[in-house]
């Protein structure tokens, strides 16, 4: 997008440009804040390293010792996909919150996120390959075969005459406690160390992060952003209703089918290599509206950044709570999210019907 | 212009079916037309059948062509459609709801041309001040006007409205009505308008289309032809004085209904 500045400009463009410059301007603070925040992640740990160090590292190749190994193959992919789970949490809050026109819908509240996990433990415990892929792929692709069985499942739920949208809440609550206690049954059964890194989903951490992972996190995530950004207009006309996003010429059946695919696939991707990370991608779309409204051609990357935002102030806080311990990052941005939540519901649920 | 041939239509209930239309046949003129009725007549019904909202059996036809086989895409870009029902609370700005009028063709930059045609339109409607301010602080006529102007963005040639002048005061039905009119008259376009003022249709249809509560087609033609007691009484179930002003319009004056109360 490039908004460029006339020395004639028309006095219309003029409006629009004052209108669209606020939102723009916000996306760059948010974005300059989000680069500080991950220097600050990567400077922060069990040794701090100073940022003069880091930033000599990343961009001259200095430094000497065992930092500029820390940095690179640890802080640095870290910091990371701090920032591309808390943005694919973000894009996947924002797309489904769009299409069932619901602000308290998001893949954790819905159990979307309950089930990527249940899918992925499946995995790992059964060793239950449910699409004979190949062996490193099964888990992912069994998170997101339960994710998206959820989102469709939700999605039909919906789709029913008469069901108001604290209903459908309560319906995702609903799966995500049916997964929560499948997921446990699984953990009964499981011996030490799957035990071990089944915990390690349930409470959500960013320890086992690799490039690898982070590229596929990453990639995942570009396109699935570019899919839905490309149909920014249409998710606009459906924050309205069915019916007047119909008569704007608005497949809404196609663009619903395209949202429910994308969003499963960030949420399972995301479960599968940081575990269950809760109310992100209820809470960033929530300050994304509130500050430039639903034109999703900021909302949504603004959603994203305001995901990354929080996962990566998280991960800080995450670090600096108890001096030399890293606590698991899930528990943080539930700490952080509750609140939120709460205060959604109580300003949302009463004009909900 | 539109004609209706043969059409069949029922709303599905979980006990068997609602049956609305039942072989209805209507032929619109080019112009200002407006569809009268009474209360659950089909009027809004009708106006989602030909957009294309509804599966109906029958064939709706536009000039030669025929709408019930076209494609949503060309649909679209040959009308545009109005619901009597609408959106109360949205996070966008005027302006970027109007410019959703426009959405078959646009990008994620907006052009000088769209919105040179969003900001004309507004102006037209008189609402051009309200450009830049949040969709959810207007008034309830004012979101009215709002939805009229993304309506008449996308440039069609047949525009559908259902109960335009609901929540519009008097001074702002008038001027929609003449909006409307040279609308008609400059771009040659065709509209079909659902109304409840009997007095307002009067002064600014060219062709009335008259429903009856059972949704069959009454009558159709002139103001004059069409506003008759015998209509009010037969249709609206009302009996009324119809006096013609010196141009000829006919003027509606209620006097009692013709069921027992």
């Amino acid at each position: 997008m490039e908004y460029q500045i006339r020395s004639k400009e028309s006095a219309n463009r003029r409006l629009y440009n004052n209108l669209v410059k606020k939102r723009i301007v916000l996306l760059v603070v948010l974005f300059i804040g989000l680069a500080f925040l991950t220097i600050l992640n990567i400077s922060i740990g069990s040794s701090s390293i100073a940022i003069r160090e880091i930033l000599s590292v990343l961009f001259t190749g200095g430094g000497d010792g065992h930092n500029p190994m820390i940095i690179r193959e640890i802080r640095l992919p870290m910091a990371l996909m701090a920032m591309g789970i808390g943005a694919s949490l973000g894009i996947g809050g924002c797309g489904i919150q769009t299409i069932l026109r619901n602000p308290i819908a998001s893949p954790f509240t819905l159990g979307i996120s309950a089930a990527a996990s249940f899918g992925a433990a499946m995995g790992l415990i059964l060793n239950a390959n449910l699409f004979h892929v190949s062996d490193t792929l099964a888990v992912t692709v069994n998170a997101f075969a339960f994710s998206l069985l959820v989102a469709v499942g939700i999605y039909m739920f919906s789709r029913q005459s008469n069901i108001s949208k604290t209903a459908i809440i309560l319906f995702g609550i609903a799966l995500n406690f049916l997964f929560n206690a499948l997921t446990m049954i699984l953990q009964y059964i499981a011996d030490e160390d799957e035990l071990q890194s089944l915990i390690f989903w349930t409470f959500g951490s960013l320890l086992k992060t690799t490039w690898n992972k982070f590229f596929i996190v990453f990639a995942v995530l570009a396109v699935c952003f570019f899919i839905l950004f490309k149909d920014a207009w249409k998710l606009t006309a459906m924050t309205l209703d069915d019916t007047k996003a119909k008569s704007l010429g608005v497949d809404t059946a196609k663009v619903r089918r395209k949202v429910i695919f994308v969003t499963s696939l960030l949420s399972a991707v995301a479960v599968c290599f940081v575990g269950t990370i809760g109310f992100v991608g209820l809470i960033a779309p929530h300050i994304a509206r509130q500050l430039v409204g639903e034109d999703q051609r900021f909302f949504m990357p603004l959603s994203a950044l305001t995901g990354a935002f929080i996962m990566s102030f998280a991960f800080v806080a995450s670090k600096v709570i108890i001096k030399g311990v890293i606590l698991p990052i899930g528990l943080i941005t539930a700490i952080i999210g509750i609140p939120f939540f709460v205060t959604i519901i109580f300003s949302k649920m009463r004009t909900m019907q | 212009m539109i004609t209706v041939n043969n059409l069949h239509f029922s709303y599905k209930k979980s006990k068997g079916a609602h049956k609305v239309f039942d072989g209805l046949n209507i032929a619109f003129a080019r112009g200002f037309n407006v569809i009268l009725g009474p209360n659950g007549a089909g009027k809004s019904t009708l106006l989602k059948a030909i957009f294309g909202l509804l599966h109906y059996d029958g064939n709706i036809v536009y000039g030669q062509e025929s709408i019930t086989a076209m494609d949503t895409e060309d649909r679209i870009k040959l009308m545009s459609y109005l619901p009597q029902m609408d959106v109360e609370i949205s996070t966008l700005t005027v302006l970027e709801m109007v410019i959703l009028g426009r959405l078959p063709e646009l990008g994620h930059k907006i052009s000088d041309e769209d919105l040179d045609i969003v900001m004309d339109t507004l102006e037209s409607l008189n609402i051009a001040a309200l450009a830049a301010r949040n969709f959810s602080e207007l008034s309830g006529g004012q979101k009215k006007l709002v939805f009229i102007a993304q309506t008449l963005v996308r440039k069609p040639k047949l525009i559908l409205l259902d109960e335009p002048v609901n929540s519009l005061d008097l001074q702002k039905q008038l001027e929609l009505c003449q909006l409307l009119q040279k609308i008609v008259d400059k771009q040659g376009v065709d509209i079909i308008v659902v109304l409840h003022d009997i007095n307002l249709a009067a002064r600014y249809a060219g062709h009335i289309v008259v429903m009856d509560e059972k949704g069959s087609f009454y009558s159709a033609g002139r103001p004059d032809e069409v506003i008759t007691p015998r209509m009010l009484k037969e249709v609206y179930g009302v009996i009324a004085n119809v006096t013609c002003d010196e141009k000829g319009t006919p003027m509606v004056s209620p006097v009692c209904s013709v069921r027992r109360v």
